[in-house]
């Protein structure tokens, strides 16, 4: 039963939402308004004249091989990352969900990652991964592998890959976690009586009743690897080489500080929008219809 | 269908023993019924049958198969638990057919199963409902039904009427009994509740901290409990149980009050003054205008047919009587119906029956 309040007169209620809609306008709803008009706008190379071109920033877009680059980058490396990060997750979630010595030291040591600023999480895989410095790429080269992330696009891909997913291991960890504690022990030891192995009870059982969380997961671990992984890409790659790292969300970095193309970067920025906030209408049409209790 | 052997089963967790050492021989068809008070151990016992708990020593037998190392899925038994268990995300018939088929049987003879025991049950119309969408009869019906379709060896039972109302409990009660009778599995009931244990059970084990401090058919633990536990346990309102000492020989026993009473089946071994306790339940005090025990009522329960009278007698002890009718006095004279007493050994508990 929610309690409602009536208040008399609409001074107060305005009043007291003020503040929220106050820093919802300034910070959310202005710049994204200005990212909208200077996406139909272009600029010479002087940034003395502007004038207004409609779609045509959109347009031009579509049609160029460097931002489809950066698109196709974005599904490669958005979808590996939300996989290995659930991935992982899942598996550690379940050995901790075990009773285990030293479970609770486990748990602790899992979440700490997610307080690692992203920038140092990408210098930490850069003294991991480095070809002549860190202890893997070292180890890489002593193995045979030509390893030097700084020549081989697929490698860097792979690296910026396994940094972003490291650093929402522990997010997805810990709601995995408690999802997993939320399924009743009958429940499972029903399963068992009825003859399901270990691997089965997983599969049909926990499973199906995570799936609500790990959709949920999913829509955030997109979210993430659309638009929180700037720190790592930049601190790591550069997006380079080439273009092999180029995501969109760093394209939107590149051409609108270092290029100037403001008009594009904005444009870039709008789609980016739109993309956040169908994945956020998906997340919530479907996380009403998937509960099962 | 099976009989199931129960063999020196201990437990502990960590330091703390939970069994010491359980024997228990069940025949094919039979139902068990294990009661006792909540931490007495029984559940633990039932979940060693089972399979989800080790036993710390002894073994579990199933129709001479020594099943102690075994998983769960090995054991061939079924189980209802007090919260149901049912799988929330599958429909009524899938969570029937779960065990099937893992079992790996064909299609339509899982369907024919399901269908079975949900006629059998009354549930044939809920069959694609979630279990969400069904009330705690049902839910319990359900339980039953995965249970039922398995066909196993042997049907174990988590005090699974807890959590229903009263009515449907003893209604679930009579059902389950006919069930189990109409299919003839090996059962064994686990609950806390003594009118269930007396009407369900073809035996009960009277469990208490940890040891079966009585096992035998209902009428056998009610008429001769093996120790005061028992005798306070089953029976309700609780037997009375009152001290007192030997006299005249064994073959009377005074009351700490100085009431004496004879005893109607026999002297009892032990020294004059032995210090015993008399067990006689509130339905067995009876009024008598002459001599007796002056009880003050302190409480009077009508029941309608009767009224339970709740006093303290001249020397201070509690004393509970049952009495037809519906009487209200500030005094009563209640003498015992003396046929009908027991008598316990003070210092140990245990019934001392005539030499």
């Amino acid at each position: 039963m929610r309690k409602k309040v009536i208040f008399r007169g609409v001074a107060l209620p305005y009043l007291l939402l003020a503040p929220q809609l106050v820093i919802t306008a300034i910070f959310f709803f202005w710049p994204a308004g200005m990212a909208i008009w200077q996406s139909t706008l272009r600029q010479d190379a002087f940034g003395l004249r502007t004038e207004f071109v409609a779609l045509e920033n959109f347009l031009d877009l579509f049609s160029d091989p460097l931002y489809l680059n950066a698109a196709w980058n974005t599904v490669l490396f958005s979808s590996a990352v939300a996989a290995l990060a659930l991935g992982a997750a899942l598996f550690l979630a379940v050995q901790a969900d075990k009773h285990i010595r030293g479970a609770g030291l486990y748990k602790t040591m899992l979440i700490w990652p997610y307080a690692v600023a992203p920038a140092l999480a990408a210098v930490l895989w850069l003294f991991i991964f480095h070809p002549s410095i860190g202890l893997v790429g070292r180890g890489f080269a002593a193995i045979g592998i030509d390893w030097d992330y700084r020549l081989n696009g697929g490698q860097a891909m792979t690296m910026v890959i396994v940094a972003a997913a490291w650093k929402q291991v522990s997010y997805n960890f810990i709601f995995f976690l408690a999802g997993l504690q939320s399924i009743p022990t009958s429940v499972l030891e029903a399963a068992a009586i009825d003859g399901a192995r270990p691997m089965r009870r997983f599969w049909t059982v926990v499973f199906p009743l995570l799936s609500p969380t790990a959709f949920f997961l999913l829509v955030v671990n997109l979210v993430y690897a659309f638009f929180d992984t700037f720190g790592i890409i930049h601190a790591l790659t550069r997006g380079g080489p080439g273009n092999a790292t180029e995501t969109l969300i760093y394209k939107v970095y590149v051409d609108g500080v270092q290029n100037l193309n403001l008009g594009s970067s904005a444009a870039q920025s709008v789609i980016l929008m739109v993309i956040v906030i169908a994945l956020t209408a998906v997340q919530f049409r479907f996380i009403e219809r998937r509960v099962h209790y | 269908m099976a009989s199931l052997d129960i063999q020196g089963v201990q437990k502990s967790f960590g330091a703390t023993r939970v069994l010491h050492g359980i024997d228990l021989a069940i025949a094919d068809g039979e139902m068990i019924v294990v009661v006792g008070a909540s931490g007495c151990g029984k559940s633990t016992l039932l979940r060693i049958v089972a399979g989800l708990e080790t036993p710390s020593a002894g073994k579990v037998l199933i129709e001479g198969r020594d099943v102690t190392p075994l998983e769960p899925a090995d054991r061939d038994i079924a189980m209802v638990f007090q919260t149901y268990a049912l799988y929330p995300h599958m429909s009524v018939f899938d969570n029937m057919a779960y065990g099937l088929k893992i079992r790996g049987l064909p299609k339509a003879e899982i369907a024919a199963r399901v269908q079975e025991a949900a006629d059998l049950l009354s549930i044939g119309q809920l069959l694609q409902r979630k279990p969400r969408q069904l009330s705690g009869g049902q839910r319990q019906r359900v339980a039953m039904g995965r249970a039922i379709v398995r066909h196993p060896k042997l049907f174990l039972f988590d005090e699974p009427l807890s959590n229903l109302d009263a009515k449907l409990r003893v209604q679930m009660r009579a059902e389950i009994r006919r069930l189990q009778k109409r299919l003839k599995v090996t059962s064994l009931f686990v609950t806390h509740d003594q009118v269930e244990a007396m009407t369900l059970g073809d035996r009960l084990v009277v469990m208490h901290e940890g040891r079966a401090a009585q096992v035998g058919t209902p009428m056998e633990v009610w008429s001769r409990p093996a120790d005061t536990y028992v005798a306070s346990f089953i029976g309700s309102p609780a037997m009375n149980l009152l001290p007192a000492t030997l006299a005249e020989g064994g073959a009377a026993a005074r009351l700490a009050g100085g009431a004496l009473w004879r005893f109607a089946d026999g002297p009892r071994a032990g020294g004059e003054g032995m210090a015993v306790t008399l067990g006689i339940r509130p339905e067995h005090m009876l009024p008598d205008g002459a001599e007796g025990l002056a009880l003050s009522v302190e409480l009077a329960e009508p029941m309608g047919s009767e009224t339970v009278l709740h006093g303290i007698l001249p020397d201070g002890t509690a004393l509970t009587a049952r009495v037809p009718g519906v009487l209200a006095a500030e005094r009563v004279t209640l003498a015992p119906d003396l046929a009908a007493l027991h008598v316990f050994d003070a210092a140990s508990g245990r019934r001392i029956d005539p030499a």
